[in-house]
């Protein structure tokens, strides 16, 4: 008995490191100029998302967490990175500068204040779960979908958008796999396949706008339609 | 009692002769990582020896400050290595004077009067350096304040000895999310606070570019030995708050016989050469950022900090 509690004690460690990692990568995605870096990024998230997945596997003996740590590295880091690269021409990942709306610094405060939203916005919820791991994945999930959704905004190049919205998707992915452990296989088949196409269809609509546009800055979208 | 005196004093002496070595280590690492040969690992000791046996000039418009600086720059650092853990993994004759914020305080005066000093003797290289230290500093300080907040709240004490056990006591408080996150924070902070390649070049010769190096620029002779040989010491200071505060006690000596103490040398230095690697490593993939990109390397610093605290609250 005392073996297993050293051993959840543990766990609970290393899902805390993998939070904590995941929360940096989404800081990180607002925080990057270069569009290139910002898709290693998300690869890097991905794969903390697959490793907090496999240590809840672990302490649930479940099989599902183990199955979603695998689709979750297969599409998430290595098909839907591949998907962006071939879809968007090489020049949107070889120029160096992102244009923001606001700069590096002040997002990163702002980043943090929604943070501590995430966090006093899950706080209710906490209350009913003495899980250590629901306490941990809840709210860092939170602050992901969060930051995610604030990197879609601020951002005004089409792909670093499209990896806020993924971003987006793996947050909300890290606080389901804590509440509901047991999810049927086929819900999250459905739910990578879906992430697939989301990120096929922006990557080809990306690549319209480019043919039509010239470029990828779809801030500035608004001022071409004028003329 | 007397012991613990004795091992105090060890430990100074310690950090006052290894600390050249050290810069010597990592300079050679470092251009045998750019294919060169590079210069001896004993070469910050002939520096030394060189400057100290050289004439000192100074301006005629410097004041007492100008004089006062090196001796101030070269004994700070020593106040500190009484305070920390360099070779003992217990408390000794002064290690409950101050803790590391007491530590940093002291750190933190040197670089004040080394500051004072480049502003005095009216280089204009030194002046525009001064107020890029500062600029630097300043950032570095919340960073510092939140990285202690956080330490002080995980362990449940600032007092370097108390902390260190924390890490290690039981053995799985090592992957604690905020343990990691910290030293992670702690080491960028190392990098903006001795003047490592992200942040600034040590090895660049142009003066417009400078922000470390640029403060001693009107030193001469003993003057500028005591500045170098001060910055060395600082250096290692930080470093061995770094390895054995922040990261683990690991190879520190347990027990109170002299040959405990003697045998830890040669760990620490192994550890502080793992970590001299892991620098060189760093310092030749990265180029140096932009002045006003240093907002951002810090800024990423401050949220890693916060980030170890958030995960630390969420723990409950």
């Amino acid at each position: 008995m005392t073996d297993l509690q050293a051993n959840t004690e543990l766990l609970t460690k290393l899902n805390g490191l993998a939070a904590g990692l995941f929360l940096l990568t989404a800081f990180g995605m607002i925080a990057m100029r270069q569009v290139l870096a910002c898709l290693k990024l998300f690869v890097w998230q991905s794969i903390l998302l697959a490793a907090s997945a496999t240590i809840l596997g672990f302490q649930h003996s479940s099989v599902h967490l183990f199955v979603v740590a695998v689709i979750t590295v297969g599409t998430k880091s290595i098909l839907i990175p591949w998907l962006l690269v071939r879809l968007v021409s090489q020049e949107a990942y070889a120029r160096r500068e992102i244009s923001q709306v606001l700069n590096i610094p002040t997002s990163l405060l702002l980043g943090m204040a929604l943070v501590i939203l995430a966090y006093f916005a899950s706080s209710p919820l906490l209350g009913a779960s003495q899980d250590p791991f629901v306490r941990m994945n809840l709210p860092v999930g939170t602050a992901g979908v969060l930051l995610g959704a604030y990197a879609v905004v601020v951002r005004r190049e089409a792909v670093p958008q499209v990896i806020g919205l993924l971003a987006m998707e793996n947050g909300s992915f890290l606080a389901g796999i804590c509440i509901a452990p047991d999810l049927p296989i086929i819900a999250e088949l459905a739910a990578a396949f879906d992430v697939l196409i989301i990120a096929l269809v922006m990557g080809l609509l990306t690549r319209r706008i480019r043919e039509r546009t010239g470029m990828t800055v779809v801030g500035k979208l608004a001022s071409l339609k004028e003329d | 009692m007397t012991e613990k005196i004795l091992f105090n004093v060890v430990q100074v002496l310690v950090v006052m002769l290894v600390s050249p070595l050290v810069k010597g280590v990592l300079n050679r690492l470092k251009e045998a990582v750019q294919s060169k040969r590079g210069p001896s690992i004993f070469q910050p000791y002939r520096d030394i020896w060189k400057l100290f046996h050289k004439d000192e000039v100074i301006s005629d418009s410097a004041t007492w400050i100008f004089r006062l600086a090196p001796y101030v720059v070269f004994i700070t650092p020593v106040f500190v290595a009484l305070l920390i853990p360099v070779l003992t993994g217990y408390p000794l004759f002064f290690a409950f004077m101050g803790d590391m914020l007491g530590g940093g305080f002291i750190l933190a005066l040197g670089g004040f009067f080394a500051t004072l000093a480049a502003v005095d003797a009216a280089n204009p290289y030194g002046a525009m350096g001064a107020s890029r230290t500062r600029m630097v500093g300043f950032l570095a300080e919340p960073v510092f304040m939140i990285v202690f907040f956080t330490v002080s709240f995980v362990a449940g004490s600032t007092i370097p000895y108390i902390v260190h056990k924390h890490w290690v006591n039981p053995p799985d408080n090592f992957f604690e999310p905020s343990h990691v996150l910290l030293m992670l924070a702690f080491l960028m902070l190392i990098i903006a606070e001795t003047g490592r390649l992200p942040v600034d070049n040590p090895s660049g010769h142009f003066e417009l570019a400078m922000i470390d190096e640029s403060k001693g620029l009107e030193y001469s002779g003993r003057g500028a030995a005591l500045m170098k040989w001060g910055g060395s010491m600082k250096f290692l200071v930080l470093v061995c708050i770094y390895l054995n505060v922040v990261v683990t006690p690991w190879g520190l000596a347990q027990g109170e016989s002299l040959g405990e103490l003697l045998l830890a040398i040669p760990l620490v230095f192994l550890k502080v050469f793992v970590f001299v690697v892991v620098l060189v490593v760093i310092e030749s993939s990265l180029a140096k950022l932009r002045l006003f990109r240093i907002t951002e390397f810090l800024g990423g610093a401050f949220i890693t900090s916060v980030a170890a605290m958030i995960t630390r609250l969420l723990e409950g």
